[in-house]
């Protein structure tokens, strides 16, 4: 094996390939190979590193130096200082505060573990850093009630916003005995803001290949769907190399590692939306049709694609099960708190020094993440509010700060964790403007399907531009209250059912603003 | 048998099945949850949001329309905060709906207003969100104005899962969201085969005839035209509801009271060309068996069947009866034998079709359907139509005193009758059938087997002289493709169909469930008012066609006998093949005798 002084990471994912990495890789290249270094500083192709940097971002090793906003101009000196004379470019380096350091940021990482640290276009990297090893203990020493079993003492909650325990889902799917059941991966993420599943897929493909197929022979299916984004085309990518080099390690496919145990694997291009991360909308546009909710019951655990039983899972809920059945669930419970075991990927944007994403222990406080993990407020600015857990999440003022963020100790708030988007709005932003712009959102994803929602979507979008140009009362304050409630309790699905907190919140939370503006 | 399953209902307790709805459960008990999209016929969507009702450990309101009942299930169905809730739904339909009641034609009969009636909803609690977009008057049978739609679904599962015709579907998504044809291509260029079942599920005003009310009554205004008429089986087993009589009232001879009182110049009856049908068919059928023909012979009088087979089955055209259906029999009658006899001109003649149908509507517009010299038929009012002028008439249905029709095309027999029932056209060409080859009646003349609103009825009948006769019968159209698709693979696998005599039917329940059927046409109804008619045959003078006086004239003085040369050029037609895009002719594909 060839030895190299030094290591150069590259993050490869949408924000960098926007910057043109490619372009500029191969200018680094060129630049070493003038300098005589190529054979001592290796190029790695990663996902996304550590920290959430802007542009193209690098990462140096064995030093652990992060640059960010690199640019082809920089080359030059970066080669001649850094490598020829090894000193660190300080005017690139990502700012490091008393508190913030992308280093920290490492410290409880599950699902992110080796994103940024290894090729994720490589399966021997994956191999490398032991994946696949909780593959080869489930099929070799564990039934597939065993694997249930260990999910479910992990405690693992579905991370794609309804928080339903994964273990137990999976157990009433994995009683029925019939001939065909599928795994559904619900990779639509749609949630505004939230970018998460991009990454964890991006960042380490195979690891959720892994939980799938742990999924998959726990539950007794043979067929997996990966349902994902249209516009997700890097993950696409990876996750289509990925699935290929696996069918040529003999995991994927007829009778993997002599278990007797078959599983294929698909990919399904989304058309964009949004009610298609509801999970029925989900299987009736993967059947080829309309994207619309079916009735619950029947859940697509008893009867979901074509009918047969179906598990539909997130991705950052099965990105967990490798590392549970790998370590065991007594090592996943050290993270989190005791009712919401393990940790959660955020994307943290708005009016942070460090937008971007966070992987925590469950129960971390909101001002902790937006402190710590986000490098707290953009110079010069003061928070007034975060939006919580995408449109469908809710608006929360600073005293609210320091609510812990897990699934139970949001309900007290009647908030959502939801699919972990953070928006982090300044004091000079309007609420009265951000309820719009969800509003907006909803009244343009609602599928038309029921009539609570479709009306009331376009209702609550006319009420709140009323308001917002200053021709509202109070009144109109009221009504959308009432429709918005009205569409909560009579909605056919999640998404007509979700505008409530929004509004509730914003109305609530920020009163003075809406008796300012109705005011005239 | 079924697991029951034990709930409480406002506190009653009862025991059903468990693969019951909670709706289900509580109309059982005469409990009346509030709904608007859902009806019992169909398959349930919960669209609509207003049937929530309050189950006990459940943080929100779920619907009763589409949520099974479980064992020890607590539910409420109503409470201020339900009511609120339907309240808020039904205002907020009511602001994106074209409120046009006084002269909508589901105005009194449409469901939307009983229930924001019922409800004590404000219709302008909300403000207006409806952004008017034009009518779909693209079709010769049906309107769709997309204004007065509430997104129920009802037309779409109606089309696509009972009929099977696949013309309708929602487009575009949120508030945007409508249903449509085919890239909007409108109902004239789609697959739509005029049946008309949207518009009698349609619980709004959205879906319904194009009318031709106007016409007529200018036509019987005019002192220049003779207007004739003429009314299918079911009509008369239709109206008595509509003016406080009992559902199923046989009332023939107030029916040609109220046209005449209407100012109709002449009253006859479609029944008269029923019983002509099963002559020309009839005899048809018989040559086929005779020949030992191993393709089978299909009814033909229903004409959203005709251009069903044209665009799904028109591999099997020649199987069709080449026999035109009663109502053009008469239409041609009409203008040629009718204007004869009378001495009247035939261009003076407008000849007038009251039918249960929408797609009459399309049949009498048919080009080849002029053999008169005229187009046969000039205008078809649907059985809504016709209440609607008697109503503008401002006749007292109820109570207007019976009267016979004209005589010479009016006269018909207890198979002339059940025509309007599904397996009526079977048992009457039965009855003629077996005379036509043994030249004796059949003793028995009540072929029960062919009766009844199960979707596919078989039978086989003893013919002297010929051996079994195997029949099948069929309504609906997806019971349609059933008896099709077995008679293709016959067809494929053995060189000959399982039956020799087919009777389609595109409507559930046939005629008396068609679409030009009043309002509320649902399949108890139905089932009601094709008993109506087999009460009105048990009670007729004369049961079979081949013994129908005015029938036997008609041949005796103009046509000669069943299938001359004549009744060929006059009472028999030719199909096409049609495109599965948009209904639209591509090709002849069997050609006119005569």
């Amino acid at each position: 094996m060839k030895f190299y002084r030094s290591h150069i990471l590259v993050s490869i994912n949408e924000t960098s390939l926007a910057a043109g990495v490619q372009e500029f890789i191969t200018a680094l290249r060129n630049e070493l190979a003038k300098n005589d270094l190529a054979e001592e500083i290796n190029i790695l192709e990663t996902g996304p590193l550590g920290f959430f940097g802007r542009g193209i971002c690098l990462t140096v090793y064995p030093e652990n130096i992060n640059y960010e906003g690199v640019k082809i101009e920089d080359i030059p000196e970066l080669v001649q200082e850094h490598f020829l004379k090894g000193r660190p470019v300080k005017r690139l380096m990502v700012g490091v505060t008393e508190k913030f350091s992308p280093k920290f940021n490492y410290e409880n990482r599950i699902v992110l573990r080796n994103s940024g640290i290894i090729d994720p276009e490589n399966i021997d990297d994956y191999i490398g850093a032991g994946g696949y090893v909780a593959l080869e203990k489930a099929l070799t020493n564990m039934q597939p009630n065993d694997i249930i079993a260990e999910v479910k003492k992990s405690g693992l909650k579905g991370r794609g916003g309804a928080a339903f325990p994964a273990g137990l889902k999976w157990s009433f799917t994995s009683a029925l005995d019939v001939p065909q059941k599928y795994v559904v991966v619900n990779a639509d993420e749609g949630e505004p803001g939230t970018f998460k599943d991009r990454l964890i897929m991006e960042g380490d493909p195979h690891q959720l290949l892994e939980g799938i197929i742990l999924c998959a022979r726990a539950v007794g299916a043979s067929k997996a769907y990966i349902y994902i984004r249209g516009e997700y085309k890097l993950c696409i990518a990876r996750l289509e190399k990925a699935i290929k080099q696996a069918y040529d390690y003999g995991i994927l496919g007829k009778n993997i590692f002599d278990s007797g145990f078959d599983l294929d694997i698909e990919l399904k291009i989304g058309a964009g939306a949004y009610v298609c991360g509801e999970e029925t909308a989900l299987i009736e546009s993967l059947e080829g049709n309309r994207g619309t909710p079916r009735w619950k019951p029947p859940f697509p655990g008893v009867e979901g694609l074509w009918k047969a039983p179906t598990i539909v899972n997130n991705v950052e809920t099965l990105a967990n099960v490798p590392f549970i059945i790998a370590k065991g669930a007594d090592e996943f419970l050290q993270y989190g708190t005791p009712d919401c075991p393990g940790t959660k990927v955020y994307t943290i944007l708005g009016d942070v020094a460090y937008p971007g994403l966070c992987e925590v222990d469950m129960g971390t406080t909101l001002r902790t993440i937006i402190n710590d993990y986000a490098g707290g407020m953009k110079k010069g600015f003061r928070f007034k509010a975060a939006l919580v857990g995408g449109a469908a999440g809710v608006i929360l003022p600073d005293r609210l700060l320091d609510v812990k963020m897990d699934f139970t100790s949001l309900n007290q708030y009647s908030a959502v964790l939801g699919s972990g988007a953070i928006l982090v709005l300044n004091e000079h932003q309007s609420i009265v403007d951000l309820l719009w712009s969800i509003l907006r959102f909803f009244r343009h994803e609602s599928c038309g399907k029921c009539s609570p929602c479709k009306n009331g979507t376009q209702q609550l979008y006319q009420l709140i531009s009323k308001i917002r140009k200053g021709n509202g009362t109070m009144e109109d304050v009221n009504l959308m209250l009432l429709i918005a409630e009205t569409m909560q309790q009579t909605s056919f699905c999640a998404l007509g059912q979700s505008p409530i907190m929004a509004v509730r919140s914003a109305i609530e939370n920020f009163t003075d603003e809406f008796i300012e503006i109705t005011k005239k | 048998m079924a697991k029951t399953v034990n709930v409480f209902i406002d506190g009653h307790h009862l025991e059903v099945p468990e693969t019951m709805t909670i709706i289900e459960a509580a109309d059982k008990i005469g409990i009346y949850i509030p709904r608007l999209c859902y009806h019992p016929d169909l398959p349930p969507t919960g669209n609509c949001g207003v049937c929530v009702v309050e189950i006990a450990g459940n943080p929100t309101p779920k619907r009763a329309c589409c949520t099974p009942v479980a064992e020890g299930m607590k539910i409420v169905t109503n409470s201020k905060k339900l009511r609120s809730y339907r309240k808020t739904v039904v205002e907020m339909i009511l602001s994106n709906h074209d409120v046009t009641c006084p002269t909508c034609p589901a105005n009194n009969k449409c469901e939307l207003q009983s229930l924001a009636n019922n409800l004590g909803v404000d219709s302008e609690a909300l403000p207006n969100i409806l952004v008017k977009t034009p009518a779909d008057e693209s079709s010769l049978s049906i309107i769709r104005d997309t204004n007065k739609c509430i997104g129920c679904g009802r037309c779409i599962t109606v089309c696509n899962e009972v009929q099977t015709v696949y013309a309708l579907t929602f487009a575009e998504r949120g508030i945007d969201t409508h249903i449509d044809t085919a890239f909007s291509q409108g109902m004239a260029n789609s697959p739509c085969v005029n049946c008309g079942q949207c518009t009698v599920y349609c619980p709004t005003g959205a879906l319904h005839e194009r009318s031709e009310l106007d016409a007529v009554w200018e036509a019987i205004l005019d002192p220049e035209k003779h207007v004739i008429v003429q009314e299918a089986p079911s009509i008369r087993v239709s109206l008595g509801e509509e003016f406080g009589m009992p559902l199923g009232s046989v009332t023939p001879k107030k029916m040609y009271a109220a046209l005449r009182k209407i100012g109709f110049d002449s009253v006859m009856d479609t029944n008269f060309t029923a019983d002509l049908t099963i002559m020309e068919e009839g005899t048809e059928c018989v040559t086929k068996l005779k020949a030992g023909e191993k393709r089978p012979l299909i009814t033909s009088c229903s004409p959203g069947w005709i251009k069903f087979m044209e665009t799904y089955y028109p591999d099997l055209a020649d199987c069709v009866s080449t026999a035109k259906s009663p109502m053009s029999m008469f239409g041609v009658l009409s203008k040629t034998y009718y204007a004869q006899e009378k001495g009247i001109d035939p261009a003076k003649i407008v000849s007038v079709a009251i039918m249960p149908c929408t797609a009459k509507k399309f049949e009498a517009r048919r080009p080849e359907l002029s053999d008169s010299g005229f187009q046969d038929t000039d205008y078809v009012l649907t059985t809504r139509e016709f209440i609607r002028m008697i109503k503008e008439a401002g006749i007292d249905f109820a109570n207007i005193p019976d009267e016979e029709p004209d005589e010479g095309m009016s006269f018909y027999t207890g198979a002339g009758t059940i025509f309007g029932a599904t397996g009526g056209v079977m048992e009457a060409a039965i009855r003629s059938a077996y005379y036509l080859v043994t030249g004796t009646d059949l003793q028995n003349v009540d072929i029960t087997a062919v009766r009844g609103l199960e979707g596919v009825k078989e039978a086989s009948v003893d013919v002297p002289g010929f051996g079994k006769v195997n029949v099948a019968v069929a309504h609906g159209l997806s019971n349609a493709r059933k008896v099709l698709d077995r008679v293709r693979e016959g067809l494929a696998t053995k060189g000959e169909s399982p039956w020799h005599f087919i009777e389609i039917m595109a409507c559930p329940g046939g005629c008396v469930g068609g679409g030009g059927q009043p309002y509320g046409n649902d399949i108890a109804s139905r089932a009601r008012r094709g008993l109506a008619l087999y009460e009105e045959d048990r009670n007729l003078p004369v049961r079979m066609s081949h013994h129908n006086p005015e029938v036997l004239k008609v041949y005796e003085k103009f046509l000669g006998e069943p299938n001359s040369k004549l009744a060929l050029k006059l009472l028999h037609t030719h199909y096409f093949k049609r495109s599965v895009f948009n209904g639209q002719v591509t090709a002849e594909i069997t050609h006119k005798h005569g």
